[in-house]
């Protein structure tokens, strides 16, 4: 199946399901890595809504990427317990390290770097993601360490 | 004979190689030839001690960390499995001061149990308090929940109870229970840890709300961040389902209660109870004018109940052991406990349940041991991102809702960030005007326009461009995003703004504090 076939029977498996755009939007997201905007008119059809109302609705909210990530995404939290630990400087040296910035994809697809506000590990601080696995405590070298093996293990 | 030994699979002790070390026990213990049973329990909210790893032993648990893999082979060469010596044994984990000292009421069970076993759970008080509520009548189990004096542990600390009764008194063909799970603040994981580490205390909770109103469906909106939470609630539910505990007919009650766990996108203002409304609904997150209010017009337009993880979760001990065995803990209007959660540059960092009362200097140097970095603690943010500093000059108030609001600071969700005096204010309060903008719903303009006038107001004071215009500037900005927004996101950034700049007046290079505005 393609793209656009898979996301529309997604779609269609969620219109009977009360506010049931979100969950599939999370579906699509899930099965193709992010939520192509081709697909969008498909979506809007099965949900019986505006192009416009889903375009808003997947523009909206922070976790929907309507482009697709690099086969690590990594998220350093840059919320304030993670600040009182150093996470400003540890965002500097991930954009240093992965060769991409905020927002970015590295030139090879292969990382992406994104912040993010809080991963609920405020206490031991600072914290990242890679690919939903959380750690704590991170030092810049161990940052390298984590990267490196998530990047073997992918 | 088979020792059970318990290591947690909570996100913290993931986050430093907990399946790791579980794995190598496992390992070891094979090798070895012994015979032993691995619980992954919740965490005991000790997160500088993780792994930690806790061995049953005839005298009560005994504790070992922190624990990593490399350490196993080491615990087993000093018996670790019959309490033996060893440099991480760490006595008896009841005896560990900082557990001991605490007032543990809702988190009475977290890190004991397996999170997702029904059994384990009753053991421990489980379904206690649901069974007493199906010998009650809805009207007389909300007045417990009003008697117990509880209040909203998601920040606003509206009275738990006066919700509840507006939607049993509420006439509708369906009414709804939603759980904000959305736990966006900074400094804060008491919602995460329950649902990884206690969730059928959530279900337990909800399932009390729907009888005590008539609500026969619940959602449980968690946080797109939270990926382990949303798996071991989705499990808990399952298994209290099949217990009966959920389902058409509870415990052959007659009574009707469906959970739906619902995962968020990442949008912070979502945890503002209308917008997750409106997320829910399948929308964007934006806020909605009040009234109508949630609990005469909410999900889907029907009576709704929606309430934060920890007021929920704490109603199941209110109905086991009455309303006023709760309403015993606490000062003035501040009934019961509250998780406490010690973040950010905390030597001891971790969840401290007390009874509201106690001060912020016990929690930093009795519980938290003082700074992680060795150095002078300098501003400490309670209450998440929308909570202001609160300088040292402030730290023996009573945590009170009441006491703290008489300061314009506020209690919220009990999460305390700690900031060393590296920190420089000027740049935490750009912070917050900057998340603001980011988070910012965009429906009203002094929150939408003014967070990031306010980034660049702060970028003018710091390098000097006619700083005592720009002070007068982002007072008079403050003020009018504290009385114009239609919300706290944008009606309470001003609160860390104002803290930074009337407590640390020389971070933005101004000399002596002008508080002649908020
Ligand atoms: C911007 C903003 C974010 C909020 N985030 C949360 C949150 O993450 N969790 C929460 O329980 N309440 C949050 N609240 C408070 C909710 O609007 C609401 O007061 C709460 O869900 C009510 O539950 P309670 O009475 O049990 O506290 C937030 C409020 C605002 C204005
Ligand atoms: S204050 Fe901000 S977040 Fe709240 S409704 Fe207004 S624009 Fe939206
Ligand atoms: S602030 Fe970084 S994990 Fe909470």
């Amino acid at each position: 199946m393609n793209n656009l076939d898979i996301a529309t029977s997604i779609a269609a498996a969620h219109t009977n399901v009360p506010g049931g755009l979100l969950p599939a939007l999370h579906g699509i997201q899930d099965a193709l890595g992010h939520v192509p905007s081709d697909v969008v008119p498909a979506v809007a059809e099965q949900f019986n809504l505006s192009r416009a109302e889903v375009h808003g609705v997947v523009s909206y909210y922070h976790h929907f990427r309507s482009t697709p990530a690099g086969r690590l995404l990594v998220q350093v939290c840059s919320a304030e317990a993670c600040k009182a630990m150093g996470a400003d400087a540890l965002l500097e040296h991930a954009k240093k390290h992965l060769g991409c910035d905020v927002h970015g994809t590295s030139a090879d697809g292969q990382y992406s770097l994104e912040p993010v506000f809080c991963l609920g590990l405020c206490a031991s601080s600072p914290a990242i993601a890679v690919n939903d696995e959380v750690h704590a405590r991170i030092t810049p070298a161990l940052f390298d360490d984590i990267v490196e093996e998530a990047r073997q293990a992918s | 004979m088979t020792t059970t030994v318990y290591v947690p699979r909570d996100s913290a002790a993931l986050a430093v190689g907990a399946d790791r070390v579980a794995r190598q026990i496992e390992a070891e213990a094979i090798a070895r030839k012994v015979d032993v049973r691995i619980v992954r329990n919740g965490s005991r909210g000790l997160f500088w001690l993780e792994t930690l790893v806790e061995v049953a032993t005839p005298e009560g648990r005994v504790a070992y960390g922190p624990v990593t893999r490399a350490d196993v082979a080491g615990l087993f060469d000093a018996s670790f499995l019959s309490g033996g010596a060893h440099a991480l044994n760490l006595g008896l984990t009841d005896e560990i001061p900082y557990l001991k000292k605490q007032e543990r009421l809702t988190f009475m069970r977290m890190g004991m149990t397996d999170p997702v076993s029904v059994a384990d759970y009753e053991a421990h008080e489980g379904f206690a308090g649901l069974r007493r509520a199906l010998t009650l009548a809805p009207a007389e189990i909300v007045q417990q929940v009003l008697d117990s004096g509880l209040r909203g542990r998601g920040g606003a600390a509206f009275p738990a109870g006066i919700k509840w009764k507006t939607v049993l008194a509420a006439q509708a063909p369906q009414k709804y229970i939603v759980c904000n799970a959305d736990e966006g603040d900074s400094g804060t994981f008491s919602d995460r840890m329950t649902m990884e580490g206690d969730p059928l205390m959530l279900v337990e909770g909800m399932a009390i709300a729907g009888i005590a109103t008539g609500a026969t469906e619940g959602y449980i909106y968690v946080r797109s961040e939270y990926p382990h939470a949303i798996a071991t609630l989705n499990e808990a539910i399952r298994h209290a389902e099949q217990a009966g505990f959920l389902g058409d007919d509870i415990l052959g009650s007659g009574h009707r209660f469906r959970l739906t766990v619902r995962k968020a996108a990442g949008a912070y203002v979502c945890g503002e109870e209308t917008a997750l409304l409106e997320s829910l609904e399948g929308r964007r997150g934006i806020v909605r004018a009040k009234p109508p209010l949630p609990a005469l017009q909410g999900l889907f337009g029907q009576p709704t109940v929606i309430n934060n993880v920890i007021t929920l979760a704490s109603v199941p001990i209110i109905l086991s052991r009455g309303a006023d065995f709760y309403k015993n803990y606490g000062m003035g209007r501040s009934r019961g406990t509250l998780p406490f959660q010690l973040a950010g540059n905390i030597r001891q960092g971790g969840l401290v349940e007390k009874a509201f009362g106690l001060t912020l200097r016990e929690l930093l140097y009795d519980f938290g041991g003082g700074s992680a970095s060795g150095r002078p603690i300098k501003a400490v943010q309670v209450g998440g991102p929308l909570g202001a500093y609160v300088p040292e000059a402030q730290w023996d108030l009573p945590l009170d809702y009441e006491a703290y609001a008489a300061v314009g600071a506020v209690v919220g969700h009990g999460g305390i960030v700690v900031h060393d005096d590296t920190a420089d204010m000027s740049q935490l309060a750009r912070y917050a005007m900057e998340f603001c903008a980011i988070e910012s719903c965009g429906k009203c303009t002094p929150c939408r326009i003014g967070s990031t006038r306010g980034v660049e107001v702060i970028d003018k004071i710091t390098s000097n461009q006619n700083r005592p215009q720009q002070v007068i500037l982002l007072r008079d900005l403050c003020d009018t995003m504290l009385h114009g927004s239609l919300c706290a996101m944008g009606g309470m950034t001003p609160y860390p703004v104002l803290s930074a700049i009337n407590h640390y007046p020389e971070d933005f290079g101004i000399e002596a504090p002008d508080r002649f505005a908020a």
